[in-house]
């Protein structure tokens, strides 16, 4: 009838941002990552595989959401960008060299187990994505960890750095091509400028806030300022090893673009700042302790776990209620 | 006869012990990474529950009821025993895959469940084709488990190879996949309208076995409860109600006791 005169009850949001606009505001955050591992993978190396990993794992999570929502007959969520963003995300998370065939069946784990059996976008227990990824780690652990850079399939420079052997054909990394992008590794994590430049994107748009992807990394790198002799490859601790640990692997992608999904973060505060530093402690000790050189994946789905405890542990007391009393 | 076959056909069918019931869930979704395994531990627990339910339906009435489930540990325990040393004589390699499991056969609440609910009160025949049909009910539970996963996962079913090693899913013969088999399997129950754990209205159709029904699936079990229940109300208060009455007697007697002895003693100083 008459809007100006329609009173509705509180709260009234006059922000025009929606699921569909930060969704694909990431999306383009993600871009410059998404473009830099193609020229880097694809057209460096002239293999078409990266691309249509790209591609193929997008396609195939829209793809699954439209049928499944179809069959099911449940509203589609498809145009939201939700599913699109997750196949991106994915395709971020494998490598170069990785089948088809297995990213398709990660893409369909990705949404069908993990995000539309537990309910469609907002109820997903854990990222998408890297439940996925974890999946396929578990699955398939020899392609997803075999690396080809240069037409040299070779060790990352994380497991470089944690081993101290630097394999025959491959050059000691250095700190410049790890912050550029010029190393082995996933097709979305090499390139620790792009990711920053789509992370500085995000802060520009407020779609993020430094709680999370800032406690995350200074966690991490305090835990491996204190412990990161214990790796054997590891003689002395300096800034450079460190600078190195923070470009490497899958720590920017995961801390400014996983950890801080809306879904699967705290919405509180103090939850925030408590996920970072429980993120980070994870990373430190997966990186450190562990088997593998990488454990950010692990350390992110696990906090996604952690999430209700931790916001009900933070649960803010309302303005005008008496706080516990200090006796 | 006729009861045999009902029980038969409660155990694998309307009460399967995998998918309706949902009990002796360590060893489903521990032991089923292949078919052969799943059916192994099946048959292994169907030769265990039917033999106990066997001895412990002899022993119902010498058992005394306050150490009944201690009594029924024994008994299994016994079998189990036995029937683990027959496997590592004549089956050494499915004693080696299943492992531990065997032991763990023991705390399987499918059979202490069964002796608790059909064997101690029930004749021996009966109990026997209880046994049986629950056990076959749990041996094609595991097996259909089994086989979902070793197709998934590796690529064969009953260790005959059909699917080249570079498309097998190796997430599947551990231990999370046996988390989403048995969901995934479950759902399509539910789908179908099979009887299942949550689909309220398949499991309606009860055995009648009210003492062996855990929850108020059905309406009846539920009327029987809450009878049940106020019955033992109405006998409490009845119980309470004969208590004062007494209390309230004994006191009228104490109270003209002391009357008399008052009596008695105001008579005695006057004498």
């Amino acid at each position: 009838m008459n809007n100006l005169l329609n009173i509705s009850s509180s709260p009234h949001v006059r922000d025009k941002s929606s699921t569909k606009s930060i969704m694909w505001d990431v999306f383009l955050a993600l871009m410059p990552a998404a473009l830099f591992g193609i020229y880097n993978f694809s057209i460096k190396a002239k293999s078409i595989n990266a691309v249509l990993l790209l591609v193929v794992c997008i396609a195939t999570c829209v793809l699954t959401e439209y049928i499944w929502q179809t069959c099911m007959k449940l509203p589609l969520t498809v145009s939201d960008g939700s599913a699109a963003l997750t196949g991106l995300l994915l395709a971020l998370n494998l490598s170069s060299t990785f089948p088809v065939w297995m990213a398709i069946v990660g893409s369909v784990f990705a949404i069908l187990v993990v995000k539309q059996l537990f309910g469609g976008i907002g109820q997903n227990f854990m990222n998408p994505a890297l439940g996925a990824r974890c999946f396929l780690m578990v699955s398939f652990a020899g392609q997803m960890t075999s690396f080809t850079y240069d037409g040299v399939t070779g060790a990352t420079p994380l497991a470089i750095i944690k081993t101290g052997k630097v394999p025959e054909g491959l050059a000691k990394p250095e700190l410049l091509d790890m912050f550029i992008g010029n190393i082995g590794g996933t097709i979305g994590e090499t390139s620790a400028i792009a990711l920053l430049l789509g992370a500085a994107y995000l802060f520009y748009k407020k779609i993020i806030t430094w709680r999370i992807p800032v406690c995350y990394i200074v966690t991490f790198a305090a835990f491996f300022l204190i412990f990161g002799t214990r790796m054997a490859g590891v003689d002395h601790m300096d800034l450079t090893v460190l600078c190195k640990e923070l470009c490497g692997g899958g720590l920017i992608l995961g801390a400014f673009f996983m950890a801080t999904d809306y879904v699967t973060s705290p919405i509180t505060p103090k939850g925030q700042i408590k996920f970072g530093v429980i993120l980070g402690l994870l990373t430190g000790i997966f990186r450190v302790f562990g088997a593998s050189a990488e454990g950010v994946s692990y350390a992110i789905i696990i906090c996604n776990l952690l999430v209700p405890l931790i916001e009900r542990w933070t649960i803010p007391t309302p303005f005008g209620k008496e706080g516990l009393k200090n006796e | 006869m006729n009861v045999c076959v009902e029980r038969l056909k409660n155990g694998i069918i309307t009460e399967n012990p995998t998918f309706v019931m949902m009990l002796g869930m360590c060893p489903t979704l521990a032991v089923t990474s292949s078919a052969i395994n799943g059916l192994g531990m099946g048959l292994t627990t169907t030769v265990v529950l039917t033999l106990s339910n066997v001895f412990i339906s002899l022993l119902r009435k010498v058992i005394p009821d306050k150490v009944r489930i201690p009594a029924y540990i024994v008994v299994v325990a016994s079998f189990v025993t036995m029937v683990q040393l027959l496997l590592k004589a004549y089956l050494p390699f499915l004693d080696s895959a299943l492992g531990v499991y065997i032991p763990l056969i023991v705390v399987n609440c499918i059979i202490l469940g069964r002796a608790e609910a059909y064997a101690g009160k029930n004749p021996v025949v009966p109990s026997l084709f209880d046994g049986l049909g629950m056990g076959l009910g749990f041996t094609f539970g595991l097996t259909c488990i089994g086989i979902c996963r070793e197709i998934l996962g590796a690529g064969a079913i009953f260790n005959v190879q059909f699917i080249p090693e570079d498309f097998h899913i190796t997430f599947f013969v551990l231990a999370p996949g046996a988390f989403l088999v048995l969901a995934c399997l479950t759902a399509v129950q539910n789908k179908l309208k099979m009887p299942s754990a949550t689909n309220v209205e398949g499991a309606s159709t009860c055995s009648g076995v009210c003492a062996g029904c855990a929850g108020s699936a059905c309406a009846a079990n539920k009327g029987l409860k809450e009878a049940e229940r106020v019955a033992k109300k109405a006998e409490e208060a009845k119980k309470r109600a004969e208590a004062a009455a007494k209390a309230k007697a004994a006191k009228e007697a104490k109270a003209a006791e002391a009357a008399k002895n008052a009596a008695a003693g105001a008579d005695k100083k006057e004498g």
